[in-house]
């Protein structure tokens, strides 16, 4: 009796372990069929292939400077990441943190400009503000389903639209700087960002804040009753409903608390890079996200290694299209597979399967010896 | 010599993506021209071997032959093809459909590139008088009952030329007088030259109608008998291994004062039909209510109401003196100690991805004792999660096992062990002891009475009438979504009583009922 | 000019078709696709990259008719991969439509660049638009022949559309086992109608609507194809056809109030001092409005008779 249980302890282990090594393999053969296809279409329509190749791969390795960029364009990924993987875990299809991202820029701007306070409260105002912003675009999507019962995924994609044309209004009309022939705003004030973290580089401290909230966000979500709750909704939201989680609330809340940390994104994104406000249209960090987000598997602690990677493919490719003929929009190609491939359950599905049953076979013929 | 069987399985084995093997070298012979029963408990099979004769499930090893030659059916409409036809538990019926649609779809009649209507409406005019079944061809199936939409599905079957018919378990959900009419159908039937496959685990039934049966067991075959040379005794001994023994201990129930008031309680199903209608009925301290009905009068609409589930209802609904709340209902009930096992464990009872720990906690994560400042307390937490587990006898290696990969009896386990266990000033349990096996079945009876002797108010709801019977103190019968009996005492009670109120051929009067409010 | 002018001005409402066009073909798309059970939000990349094609076929061949015929068979390619990603390697439909959107939106301007040189528009390519038609007998009627005549013949493609979907939808054998898989799917699985086959057709036809969406952007709303020039139309017809039910000429009602408002907010550029960027957000604004209102009537329907239940036993009770 004793060995048969033992023997059963021995095929859940390794059934166990064979779903774990399902979900790395599955990354990093997405990751790699979407390479692969890169390749072959580089090849396809370029003159220069080799050249191109090893300026999307390489290229980031080749200078310190172009490094930094990798880092620079990680930070503003691993806010929205972390805003979408929150948003998701919570089952709901909110991609407001597309305009939240936005907005936090312009809102930093605003009160830079504007701010009749020092530099170092000034940039604590912004944080602050933007946060709350965030935050409260979140919620108005949230409760329209919420309250009405209007799918926040069909309220959300609008409701960018009209942000978006909202924050072209404010840079227009606000705090457009009319002595300038481009399309931007007045300049910030000397002090009004975020400091160097890196030298010879555009790293900011806003890589700081990001890893410190990707940081709370862990221990939130995984030692936490809130994380519970919000896991539980995630998992099976009837299950939660019935086990008297408020589940109105923990969805509400993981919308809200997702765009506040897209929020604070864009505004750390403002103070880390720029001097002018200078986006007509919305920059597309929230739909990043969710690659972010998918390669992360919602987890917050993967989110920096998945944003570094998204990075490393944009400084590559940025590097590809000030240097070749190829243009950068190549990556969506690389993205769309990725999502795709994580998103896809079925895929490799069939090895899992056939590995689990041999191993449930197996210990059966033993059982029965 | 011609073989004597029309359909042969050999050595058929499952085994589901998961690792559980639901079929072990299973064979199963039938005759021509016979009502043959497959026979064992829930979870022992049955269906899993039906769906893969049906081609809707593939056998991982093991062949078929029809009428001596062998078959392979990829999927259904093959299996259809060579006559073989199924009417599942789960009605295969499209409720937004009418009866027409469902029964012709898949072989639509056609003119031109239109669809014939008109042809296919007398197609099923035509099959549902030559078998002698009373459907109306343009009704939406969503307005049926649920006897009307076996007979739907049955049709459907025979439209397309079944001549082997399964039914998995068509009798759960009928009365017994129209279990008769459908026995007497399934004869005719029969005669007309079917062989008719009747799953169930009801033995009498079984006794009544089949010639042959074939008993599985945990996934494997118990043999095929001639039913006329075995005992209901011996068929229940080989379906679970051991006598059956159901007789449920209990002392006399105490009533103290009323836990749960429910007060002129209306609700409207989906379809915006009246489930329940005007109902009011207490439940006292320290003793158990059964509610009896043929599934689909309105129970599950009236435990959604009691539980915080369904939010429309009207009237009001009190616990120890508290207005229960419609919105964000179940927090409350929560907070008031309201426990609820759901009969539909594995979508609404447990979250079948996280682990045996996170399932037993959900009642107690926020609770102070359950975290140390802002974080979880882990070991509080798995000391918790260890004793139930042990006390419950819920069959696993760790605690952190995945739900999904308990089986069904031991997932019933760990609802019943969060739903049970701490304070509990209401009990609602709907099918506590469905799929699980007869000693965690007792072993959940005794709990029950065990937590009335404490002083819980317990409402119990089955679909098994001797369940009821056994463990309730007092009766409500649930019938057209009214309470049309009340037995103050269940021991005055028995099943072909109970029967006749469940059916709606007779009704209490007012007056008669008055104790309900007692 | 104020607004009651406009409302009486016929080549108001000549642009209110024009603009339900687009919203129109893409709606029945969606309608098509959620009534066999699957949500097509991949309708916005489609679209979009049907409009590329539609220009570059046009362009390249020199016949407008090629064109649309890219348009087509790019559209539906694009929306036969949701239905290939959903059903066999069972991903989410919505994860798999923003990873479409979001290869349209680079891939078109991807595109662009490697055949034009230039990332926003394609003025370089000669492309055509589809001809105008002017109907007989009406075009002589005052007002209503100023509306419904002489317009681009994809406006009347897509008012067509809507009978055909009814016909095909509701009086087909096609139509009743596409509304049966999105019903109740084991059902129709269970008497060998094919999920898989019924959905990819559904889908088809779903991508043949989209592609003739984004067709008409490019070559009848526009001359020209410009980079992200769905502008959320797909996002909107989605909306549409969530308020529009499971009829057709519900979906035609709902699209036809978004033209009324994208039309609206077109006039009010010329004629009030409104900032532009506010008359701008007018449509998608309009959306949120009525499909949140359209949402909420239908999620309350249960309250509502409830209510009308309580008041008729009040009344029998006197």
């Amino acid at each position: 009796m004793k060995q048969t249980t033992v023997e059963k302890t021995n095929v859940r282990d390794r059934i166990r372990k064979i779903e774990g090594r399902f979900e790395v393999l599955r990354t990093i053969l997405a990751i790699a069929i979407s390479l692969i296809i890169i390749l072959a279409l580089v090849f396809f329509v370029s003159d220069e292939p080799l050249n191109v190749v090893y300026n999307l791969f390489v290229g980031p390795l080749t200078s310190v400077r172009r490094f930094g960029s990798v880092i620079e364009i990680m930070i503003p990924l691993m806010f929205t990441g972390l805003a979408i993987a929150i948003t998701f875990s919570a089952n709901r299809f909110n991609l407001i943190s597309e305009s939240s991202f936005h907005f936090g820029a312009i809102t930093a701007a605003y009160i830079g400009i504007f701010s009749p306070f020092s530099a170092p409260l000034t940039i604590l105002l912004i944080l602050l503000s933007s946060i709350l912003i965030g935050g409260l675009l979140g919620y108005v999507p949230a409760l329209l389903e919420e309250k009405f019962n209007a799918s926040v995924l069909v309220n959300s994609l609008m409701l960018n639209y009209v942000i978006s044309h909202f924050a072209n209004y404010i840079l227009n009309n606000v705090i457009r700087d009319r002595s300038s022939s481009a399309i931007q705003s007045l300049p910030l004030p000397e002090g009004v960002n975020l400091g160097e973290l890196v030298s010879r580089t555009r790293i900011h401290w806003g890589l700081i804040i990001a890893l410190v909230i990707v940081f709370l966000a862990y221990i939130v979500i995984d030692k936490t009753r809130w994380g519970y709750s919000l896991k539980a909704v995630g998992r099976n939201e009837k299950f939660a409903r019935y086990a008297g989680i408020n589940v109105g609330m923990v969805t509400i809340l993981a919308q809200v608390v997702g765009s506040s940390i897209a929020g604070l994104g864009g505004a750390v994104e403002m103070l880390g890079i720029y001097d002018h406000y200078l986006w007509t249209s919305s920059p597309g960090y929230g739909f990043d996200g969710v690659i972010i987000a998918a390669l992360a598997r919602n987890k917050p602690k993967y989110i920096p290694l998945a944003a570094f990677f998204l990075a490393y493919i944009r400084a590559g490719a940025d590097v590809m299209n000030r240097s070749t003929d190829v243009p950068a929009e190549i990556v969506s190609v690389i993205q769309a597979i990725i999502i795709v491939l994580i998103a896809s359950q079925a895929f490799l599905s069939k090895w899992k399967q056939k590995q689990i049953i041999k191993v449930s076979q197996e210990a059966d013929m033993k059982g029965a010896a | 010599m011609a073989n004597e069987y029309i359909l042969e399985m050999k050595d058929i084995t499952k085994v589901y993506p998961n690792g559980v093997i639901a079929n072990k070298d299973v064979d199963l012979s039938l005759k021509y021209n016979e009502i043959h029963a497959i026979l064992g408990e829930n979870g022992a099979g049955k269906s899993t071997l039906m769906k893969i004769l049906f081609g809707s499930e593939q056998a991982t090893e093991g062949k078929i032959y029809l009428q001596g030659e062998e078959v392979v059916f990829n999927d259904s409409l093959h299996a259809i093809q060579n006559g073989i036809g199924m009417v599942h538990q789960h009605f295969m019926l499209d409720p937004e459909l009418t009866v027409t649609e469902n029964i012709i779809l898949g072989m639509e009649p056609k003119k031109g590139l239109s669809l014939d209507y008109k042809k296919a409406r007398q197609l099923v005019a035509d099959a549902a008088k030559k078998y002698n079944f009373n459907v109306r061809p343009g009704q939406k199936v969503s307005d049926l009952s649920v006897g009307q939409k076996q007979k739907v599905e049955i049709l459907k079957a025979l439209t397309r030329g079944a001549k082997i018919l399964i039914l998995d378990e068509p009798t759960a959900v009928l009365t017994p007088q129209e279990t008769e009419e459908l026995f007497i159908q399934l004869k005719q039937l029969r005669d007309d030259g079917h062989t008719i496959v009747f799953i169930s685990h009801k033995l009498n039934e079984v006794k009544e109608i089949c010639t042959r049966g074939t008993v599985l067991r945990s996934g494997v075959g118990m043999g095929s008998y001639d039913l006329s040379n075995v005992t209901i005794e011996e068929l229940s001994r080989l379906m679970v291994g051991r006598d059956v023994v159901r007789e449920v201990e209990k002392t006399k129930a105490e009533p103290q004062e009323v836990a749960l008031k429910v007060n002129h309680l209306t609700v409207l199903d989906d379809e915006l039909n009246v489930a329940v209608n005007d109902v009011s009925f207490n439940v006292r301290k320290g003793q158990i209510i059964g509610v009896a009905g043929v599934e689909g009068n309105g129970q599950r609409e009236l435990i959604d109401s009691i539980t915080g589930l369904d939010e429309t209802y009207e009237g009001t609904i009190y616990l120890n003196g508290t207005e229960l709340m419609r919105k964000n209902g179940t927090k409350q009930r929560r907070d008031l100690s309201m426990k609820h096992i759901p009969e539909d464990r594995n979508t609404l009872g447990v979250m079948p991805d996280a682990s045996i720990t996170e399932n037993l906690i959900a009642l107690n994560y926020d609770k102070d004792s359950f975290n140390k400042g802002m974080l979880m307390d882990s070991s509080v937490i798995q000391n918790f999660s260890d004793s139930l587990i042990d006390k419950y006898q819920v069959k696993t290696d760790s605690s952190d096992t995945a739900v999904r990969m308990l089986s069904g009896g031991n997932v019933q386990k760990v609802v019943a062990a969060r739903e049970m266990e701490g304070e509990v000033e209401l009990l609602v349990a709907d099918q506590p002891t469905r799929g699980i096996d007869i000693g965690a079945a007792s072993f959940i009876h005794d709990q029950l009475i065990g937590m009335r002797k404490d002083g819980a108010a317990i409402i119990l709801v089955s679909a098994d009438i001797n369940e009821v019977l056994a463990v309730s103190d007092s009766i409500v019968v649930f019938y057209e979504g009214e309470i049309t009996a009340y037995f103050d005492d269940a021991s005055t009670c028995d099943e072909e009583i109970l029967g006749r109120y469940m059916l709606g051929l007779e009704q209490m009067s007012k007056e008669e009922m008055m104790e309900v409010n007692h | 000019m104020d607004v009651l002018n406009l409302l009486t001005d016929s080549n108001f409402w000549f642009g209110v078709l024009r603009s339900t066009t687009p919203v129109l073909f893409a709606a029945l798309a969606s309608l098509m696709s959620s009534i066999s059970g699957i949500t097509n939000m991949a309708l916005e990349g489609a679209m979009l990259f049907a409009a590329l094609f539609a220009v570059i076929g046009s362009a390249l061949t020199g016949n407008i008719w090629i064109g649309l015929l890219f348009a087509v068979i790019v559209s539906v390619v694009v929306t036969l991969a949701l239905g290939f990603f959903k059903m066999r390697l069972k991903a989410d439909e919505i994860m798999v439509a923003i990873a479409i959107n979001l290869l349209a939106t680079g891939g078109t301007v991807f595109i662009l660049y490697l055949i034009t040189g230039n990332k926003s528009t394609s003025s370089s390519l000669p492309s055509g638009v589809f001809p105008a038609l002017n109907i007989p007998l009406i075009e002589n009627i005052p007002f209503i022949g100023n509306v419904v005549s002489g317009h681009n013949i994809l406006v009347y493609v897509a008012f067509l559309s809507v009978i055909v979907v009814y016909y095909l939808l509701y009086r087909t054998a096609l139509g009743l086992r596409i509304r049966s898989i999105g019903g109740n799917e084991e059902a129709a699985e269970s008497v060998g109608v094919s999920v898989e086959k019924t959905r990819y057709t559904a889908l088809l036809i779903s991508g043949i609507l989209t592609g003739l969406s984004g067709a008409y952007l490019s070559m009848g709303y526009l001359s020209i194809f410009t980079a992200g020039m769905t502008a959320g139309r797909g996002y909107i017809a989605l909306a549409a056809s969530f308020v529009g039910g499971t009829n057709p000429f519900g979906t035609m009602l709902a699209s036809g109030l978004f033209g009324l408002f994208d039309q609206l907010g077109n006039q009010l550029q010329s004629i009030s001092n409104t900032p532009q960027e506010f008359i701008f957000m007018i449509p998608y604004l309009a959306t949120v409005i009525m499909y949140t209102v359209f949402a909420y009537r239908r999620s309350t329907r249960q309250q509502r008779a409830n209510k009308k239940l309580m008041k008729q036993r009040e009344a029998e009770a006197q």
